[in-house]
């Protein structure tokens, strides 16, 4: 066999076998192929394997949350009455709308800013600041949504069209109309992120409503109460579609009850008119705030909602300055403050009731004239506090001296906060040597401590110090913590041990200055012995003012009356200011009165309703004797 | 010919096993659209199911070898017809369907079967036991051009199909070692140029593969989705009808192609060991009729099936655990639509054509 005829061989087997069309070639290939759909399928299985049976609880909580939503319950700020259970605050039902942000689609901001009436720019960058808070947590977009803005969200919600939107009904606040002890109550506001980085509010979270001034501030804990949460199962489109059982209802805020008298807060509001000034109405034996009135003022329920920047804008640029509480603002008293010193000259022996200085309208102290209003001649301290002498209290305040003149000024509670449960108190100025070294690194001049002995020179004190402290004075040196709030558990007073002979003295001197033909003989009321004191601070120095008399307007005297009634065992104590109101205090005086006049009114009224209530009561219990005989026949 | 088969020769497994798989999918079906706009699909699924048997029927019906004979012909009109859908696409803005109503059919989808008789005819006529590198290129070229203009319909996924049928067919004819080096090479080479070329979506398809967390809300929101459910789907799964996920709609297209991750929410590890299982027999059956066929034109077509459903099984589901890129390719006999139901009864028809056949001769 030659090499060719194998090569011919080969080739034909070999043809052969593609003739038959084998496939037995295949067959290593093929199996190779079946192990692959084993390894595929088991790689498969092992990732099932790896979700569902490795740990499924990881992607349980994430479908729960998934399709669990919460909605939250609002819960409703506490009530606030005043002393008499009569509201002051409601809450009135309102919706408000949420921005769900796992459902945001940038584009759909723009309709939903016309829809809500939204400024465009500021709802974008509030969706940029928030964007760091995780995805499913809700942005507050809009509160107290008008009709027609809550139709907007009614129709688009849910649908595809804006699913970012979520209404939630809630409660709003209602306020009294018109600047009504808007001061006092103050506004509430949702918390921003400035005050979330506060340690005072670092409990609370972007969106929620906390109060800003005013009660609503310092009892925002009280009245805040907690919100509630349903959970609801949702739909991928963020429709709710029921509600699981698990509810935390939401737990409604405490109410609070004020010692603020309501006829008695309306009276001083009218008796201010539209003047810009304080009034400040206390109970003198407990410390309790019966009327703060302070003005201008401005609609609490602007800010109910979210306030709008203009309203925002008006108020705050108000060169008036509406949104401070000028009962708790430190002004010059003037003559308002000479009871104090009366107080502080008999206890500390450099006077006493029969003292005489002669004023001739004017004296020299420190190689300087002082000036007084009038020429008293030879005048004792009743008549010096009844027709306000400067020049008596100027020879007070030089034999005093300025260190006796601030420790009795701080006994009575002047440069310290009173302590009342408002925030943003002030705490006035009780000006000694110390003071001016410590903040003008410059000596105390003696003639300075003669300008304090009337009120003047650095010295300046808030309505409400004024009230406490003259209320204190009246009662013999008793001074109640003013409050607010009823309930307020409120400390021992603080007390002075004071001869009462003295105390008596002044009040007796205030008590003619308005039943004995004094400064404010026009407040004098019939049957109701009213005692005060005027005051006149002038705001700058005679010379000042010689210079700058084009600028008159700006440098107006600040007018003070101080009153309390009765002159035993005061009841009420009222202090009313127009500061640079050009006043001066006989002008004030009348304020004063109408609120004593209406305290006093609605006493006698009360106690005659009750002489009726009570005779009803007798007759009903004697009828109710006769009654069973009668009915027997 | 006809009397030399029986019906003791069909392959009543094969069967039984893609009808259990095609009933599962009807049930799945009807609890994914619970509820929703497409509560009709179930009972549509049923119909397209009889029409599927009716065409598997038909398919087992004409000898293998005739239909490999009018391959040209076939080639020549489902290429014509792809281009007249690229054109009614690109031109006219529709879809990637032809037809109208309930009988719209995807051209892509039935091209891969002639993918798999091109791919056997040409290789079972090769008369040498290697495959040369002209041959591939031919091969390639033929199988190419479909792909390129179903790429660019775009339908990237439907495209992909066609490579797994390629790859088998040229592994088993005898691929060497030097030409998939060069393949491999190329392929790097051509990725660059592709990445360029790629539609954002597409690009974002593969980023979200490779990082699912990226962006939860937008792209890897349908994998992070289907993750959640199939995850909190457990052992034994939440129930029939009780998958959250799917009842609420958080998993897109949960008839299609998540029809298996609503599957797994609701039935478990177990059930989806089940059908991965059946799965795997009906892959073996086929496998088993390749080893069986009469010649290599029939082991071909058996094995460019099998292939094919390895390769819809392992990317769909793999899509549903995050193991693949969402491509939107169907998972085989259980998702709800017309075309690729027909497709692979149609495919399946021509497993049985081949096991009819095989004691031929």
């Amino acid at each position: 066999m030659s090499i060719i005829e194998t090569d011919q061989k080969e080739q034909e087997r070999a043809n052969a076998r593609l003739l038959k069309d084998d496939t037995g070639f295949a067959a290593g290939k093929i199996a190779c192929f079946q192990y692959l759909c084993v390894a595929a399928l088991g790689f498969l299985l092992f990732n099932f394997w790896d979700l569902q049976i490795n740990n499924p609880e990881f992607y349980n909580e994430r479908a729960e949350r998934n399709r669990i939503r919460s909605v939250p319950t609002t819960a409703a700020r506490g009530k606030i009455y005043d002393r008499e259970n009569r509201i002051i605050v409601d809450n009135h039902s309102s919706f408000k709308v949420r921005l769900l942000r796992e459902h945001l689609t940038f584009e759909h901001l723009k309709p939903i800013a016309d829809g809500l009436n939204m400024d465009y720019d500021e709802l974008v960058a509030k969706v940029k600041r928030f964007s760091s808070q995780p995805k499913y947590t809700p942005m507050p977009l809009k509160q107290d949504l008008t009709p027609g803005e809550v139709a907007f969200v009614d129709s688009h919600k849910g649908d595809s069209m804006l699913p970012e939107l979520d209404l939630i009904h809630g409660q709003q606040r209602l306020y009294p109309r018109g600047g009504l002890l808007a001061h006092v109550i103050g506004y509430v506001g949702e918390v921003t992120e400035k005050e979330l980085n506060e340690p005072e509010f670092a409990r609370f979270t972007q969106g929620d409503i906390i109060g800003k001034t005013g009660i609503e501030r310092e009892y925002n804990e009280i009245l805040m109460g907690v919100d509630g949460q349903r959970q609801w199962v949702v739909d991928h489109l963020g429709t709710l579609r029921y509600p699981v059982d698990e509810d935390k209802p939401a737990v409604p805020g405490k109410s609070l009850q004020l010692s603020l008298d309501l006829d008695l807060q309306s009276v001083a509001e009218l008796a201010l008119e539209n003047r810009t000034g304080a009034v400040v109405a206390l109970d003198p034996r407990t410390g309790e705030v019966l009327a703060m009135v302070s003005r201008p003022a401005f609609d609490l329920n602007a800010f109910a909602g979210r306030i709008r920047t203009a309203v925002w804008d008006e108020i705050r640029n108000d060169p008036r300055g509406p949104m401070n509480n000028r009962c708790i603002q430190p002004f010059a008293p003037g003559s308002t403050f000479k009871p104090i010193s009366a107080i502080a000259g008999l206890e500390t022996g450099a006077i006493d009731e029969k003292t005489r200085f002669h004023c001739n309208g004017v004296a020299t102290f420190y190689g300087n004239p002082f000036h007084c209003l009038g020429h008293h001649g030879d005048i004792d301290l009743h008549h010096a506090i009844i027709y306000s002498c400067d020049v008596y209290f100027y020879n007070l305040a030089n034999r005093l001296g300025i260190d006796k003149l601030a420790e009795f000024g701080e006994l009575v509670g002047l440069g310290k906060k009173t302590g009342i449960d408002l925030p943003d108190e002030k705490a006035g100025l009780m000006p000694d040597p110390k003071w001016k070294l410590r903040t003008f690194r410059q000596k105390w001049m003696g003639g300075e401590t003669i300008n304090v002995g009337i009120g003047q020179g650095a010295l300046s004190l808030t309505p409400l110090q004024l009230a406490s402290a003259i209320g204190g004075i009246a009662q013999g040196g008793v001074w109640h913590k003013p409050h607010l709030v009823r309930d307020t558990r409120v400390g021992p007073p603080r007390t002075a041990n004071w001869n009462p002979d003295n105390v008596d003295a002044v009040v007796r001197g205030m008590y003619g200055v308005v039943n004995e033909g004094g400064t404010a003989r026009g407040a004098y009321l019939p049957g109701i012995e009213l005692c005060g004191k005027t005051g006149t601070a002038q705001v700058v120095s005679n010379a000042f003012r010689e210079k700058y008399k084009q600028y008159a307007e700006d440098f107006k005297d600040n007018g003070w009356f101080v009153g309390f009634a009765p002159r035993k065992n005061p009841e009420i104590v009222v202090v009313a200011v127009l500061p640079g109101g050009g006043e001066h205090g006989d002008h004030v005086a009348p304020i004063v009165r109408d609120v004593v006049k209406a305290y006093f009114d609605k006493k006698s009224r009360q106690a005659a309703q009750k002489q009726v209530a009570d005779y009803k009561a007798r007759l009903n219990s004697v009828l109710a004797l006769v009654a069973p005989t009668g009915a027997a026949q | 010919m006809a009397q030399d088969r029986s019906v003791r020769d069909f392959d009543w497994w094969l069967l039984a096993i893609s009808l259990v798989l095609c009933g599962v999918g009807v049930l799945q079906i009807y609890s994914a659209t619970l509820d929703s706009n497409l509560k009709t699909a179930w009972w549509k699924q049923i119909i397209w199911i009889v029409i599927s048997l009716v065409v598997m029927w038909l398919m087992t019906q004409i000898d293998y070898h005739t239909l490999l004979g009018q391959v040209p012909i076939l080639y020549a009109i489902s290429i014509g017809l792809l281009v007249l859908t690229l054109f009614s696409i690109r031109v006219l803005g529709a879809v990637r369907w032809l037809g109208y109503g309930m009988f719209k059919f995807q051209v892509s989808e039935f091209f891969k079967i002639v993918v798999v008789l091109l791919m056997t005819k040409y290789l079972a006529e090769l008369k040498s036991e290697r495959l040369e590198a002209r041959d591939l290129l031919r091969l390639g070229g033929f199988i190419g051009l479909p792909m390129l203009l179903v790429a660019a319909q775009p339908d990237l996924g439907t495209a992909i199909t066609f490579v797994p049928i390629l790859a088998i067919g040229v592994l088993i004819a005898g691929l060497r070692w030097q030409h998939i080096a060069t393949i491999l090479v190329l392929c790097g080479l051509f990725a660059w140029p592709a990445w360029m070329t790629m539609k954002d979506y597409q690009k974002d398809r593969v980023i979200t593969f490779v990082d699912p967390g990226r962006d939860p809300q937008g792209k890897g929101y349908q994998v992070i989705q289907s993750r959640i459910a199939i995850g909190s789907g457990g052992i034994w799964g939440k129930g029939a009808t009780k998958g959250f996920q799917t009842q609420l709609r958080f998993l897109p297209m949960p008839q299609t192609d998540f029809i298996f991750s609503t599957f797994a929410e609701e039935h478990g590890f177990v059930g989806v060991a089940v059908v991965l299982g059946l799965y795997f027999l009906l892959l073996l059956q086929i496998v088993q009729n390749a080893q069986t066929a009469p010649d290599r034109a029939g082991m071909y077509i058996c094995m460019g099936v099998a292939a094919l459903l390895l390769f819809h099984v392992l990317v769909n589901v793999g899509m549903v655990v995050g193991r693949m890129p969402v491509v939107g390719i169907p998972l085989p006999l259980m998702s709800s639509g017309g075309s690729n139901l027909i497709a692979m009864f149609m495919m399946l028809g021509l497993v049985n054509n081949v096991r009819l056949r095989r004691f031929v001769n």
